[in-house]
């Protein structure tokens, strides 16, 4: 009974996800995300702290396509989590182009 | 006999004046506003805000400690900012900027030395508590986490990079180093308990944590917990948890599993399991009343509106409840009968009874995170 209960709470919990993940965030929800969540570890001005500086400079050498990428599904084997179960990869793209220009749509 | 009531007088007229210049800092704390890298002076007992104080910096991942007189605070900011804040005077004292990237700090046993954990360049710097003049430097190659104070001088801290506890003994002026090898994977924080003897680091590159008993001369890594996720996914992690001195809770000691909803239970002198408790998402401060008989609980992003409430005679929960978006923080008063938490999105910090959960303040707050309440200053490792 314990069981079916998590599956169901689990796949209600998937549907949730899913549901955020297709809306489309409004660009200062997306801003917050970035410099209180990302900022756990990489510092609220993102200039780095367990995670590296993510500012646009540090981050020039990756693309659009990488580095939503590496947003959606971490890094494996360091603390990068990834955040494909929260945010929708169109969200992850304006992510990566932010991080990358410091400008949002 | 005119001049004589004229003088009783004066005596009398100048009491209240006197009394009120007095500031008695016990019932005092800080809360940090780490967007706006100021300060919130507040008054436990009023739940109200004295002043606010300005110009520390960047206060992400901020924390503090007091002096033994209660009357200055030194801050840790992210940009390496070391800010000596006088609680009496209700202003800045002295500041300075020790590194690029800071992690935190401590204050020695005896008040004298502030220690700050760098992230870059990794290591730790130690300064006169009273000037803030730099006393050592001890570079580590690594970035640095764990800093606490130990009993003697000593401060204690472990290196993210290369799995190592490093032991400062200042006692002698100089710091003579201690390297502690083997410690694990990635250790990401660190506590020191109560009396000094047991410091604990959580690694975040493998399950399990490590311990060393101060008290052996020639400590040596014990493994806590090995494999306590075995044949279980590990879920992400989207904010690191904390370890802090307030761990123990009666017997026992209580600590965040890493990649895993649960709080683990060890026995405080064996060391081995005695249980795990379920919760709502990641933990990041697991943290025992100051009577040990509740543990309560924060979470990691996205579940962080959420606090649940741990009896330790059960390891059940027994209460659970939202105080609002982005729970980051909370600080029990010295005896434990009430918590303030901040809530960083709804930019409060509201104030419970810890017997009853009733709400009995709250207080307006910028994006409001560590608390800190003056009686740390009588505490090792906080």
């Amino acid at each position: 009974m314990l069981k079916l209960l998590l599956t169901v709470a689990f796949c209600l919990l998937a549907i949730t996800s899913l549901a955020l993940a297709a809306e489309s965030s409004p660009p200062q929800v997306l801003v917050s995300l970035v410099h209180q969540d990302c900022g756990s570890c990489h510092g609220m001005t993102l200039k780095g702290g367990l995670g590296p500086d993510i500012r646009p400079e540090a981050l020039a050498h990756y693309d659009v396509d990488t580095l939503s990428t590496v947003v959606l599904d971490g890094i494996p084997k360091t603390a990068m989590p990834p955040w494909r179960p929260l945010i929708s990869e169109a969200d992850a793209r304006r992510i990566a182009e932010y991080l990358l220009k410091g400008d949002i749509k | 006999m005119k001049w004589l009531c004229g003088a009783v007088l004066a005596v009398l007229l100048s009491a209240p004046v006197q009394a009120q210049s007095v500031v008695a800092t016990g019932d005092l704390g800080l809360v940090v506003e780490r967007a706006t890298g100021s300060l919130l002076l507040v008054d436990q007992s009023d739940h109200a805000v004295l002043t606010r104080i300005e110009g520390l910096g960047d206060l992400s991942h901020a924390s503090l400690v007091y002096s033994p007189d209660e009357r200055f605070a030194y801050v840790f900011g992210r940009d390496g900012g070391l800010t000596k804040v006088d609680l009496v005077e209700q202003r800045i004292d002295r500041r300075i900027v020790q590194a690029g990237n800071a992690i935190g700090g401590a204050i020695s046993d005896d008040g004298t030395l502030v220690a700050v954990s760098n992230y870059e360049p990794g290591g730790v710097r130690i300064f006169d508590a009273g000037t803030l003049q730099p006393v050592a430097d001890i570079p580590t190659g690594s970035k640095t986490i764990g800093l606490v104070d130990a009993p003697g001088r000593r401060f204690v801290f472990t290196l993210w990079d290369a799995g190592e506890t490093w032991i400062a003994d200042l006692s002698g002026g100089t710091p003579d180093v201690t390297r502690i090898e083997d410690m694990g994977t990635n250790p990401y924080d660190a506590l020191i308990t109560g009396d000094g003897r047991l410091y604990i680091t959580g690694l975040f590159g493998e399950d399990g944590l490590t311990a060393l008993d101060l008290w052996d001369p020639d400590p040596k890594p014990i493994r806590v917990l090995p494999e306590y996720g075995r044949g279980e996914e590990e879920l992400p992690v989207y904010k690191m948890p904390h370890l802090e001195g307030w761990a123990r809770a009666g017997r026992e000691f209580v600590l965040p599993a890493v990649g895993h909803h649960e709080v683990l239970w060890i026995d405080g002198d064996t060391l081995a399991e005695t249980g795990r408790t379920k919760t709502h998402g990641q933990p990041v401060f697991a943290m025992a009343r100051p009577d040990g008989r509740h543990v309560w609980v924060n979470f990691a992003h996205p579940l962080n509106d959420t606090i649940q409430v741990i009896d330790t005679l059960t390891k059940k929960v027994v209460h659970e409840f939202k105080p609002g978006p982005a729970v980051l923080h909370m600080e029990f008063t010295a005896r434990g009968h009430e918590v303030w938490i901040s809530v960083r999105d709804a930019g409060k910090v509201m104030v419970y009874d810890t017997r009853t959960f009733e709400k009995r303040g709250e207080i307006e707050a910028e994006s409001p995170s560590g608390i800190f309440f003056t009686a740390r200053a009588h505490r090792t490792g906080l």
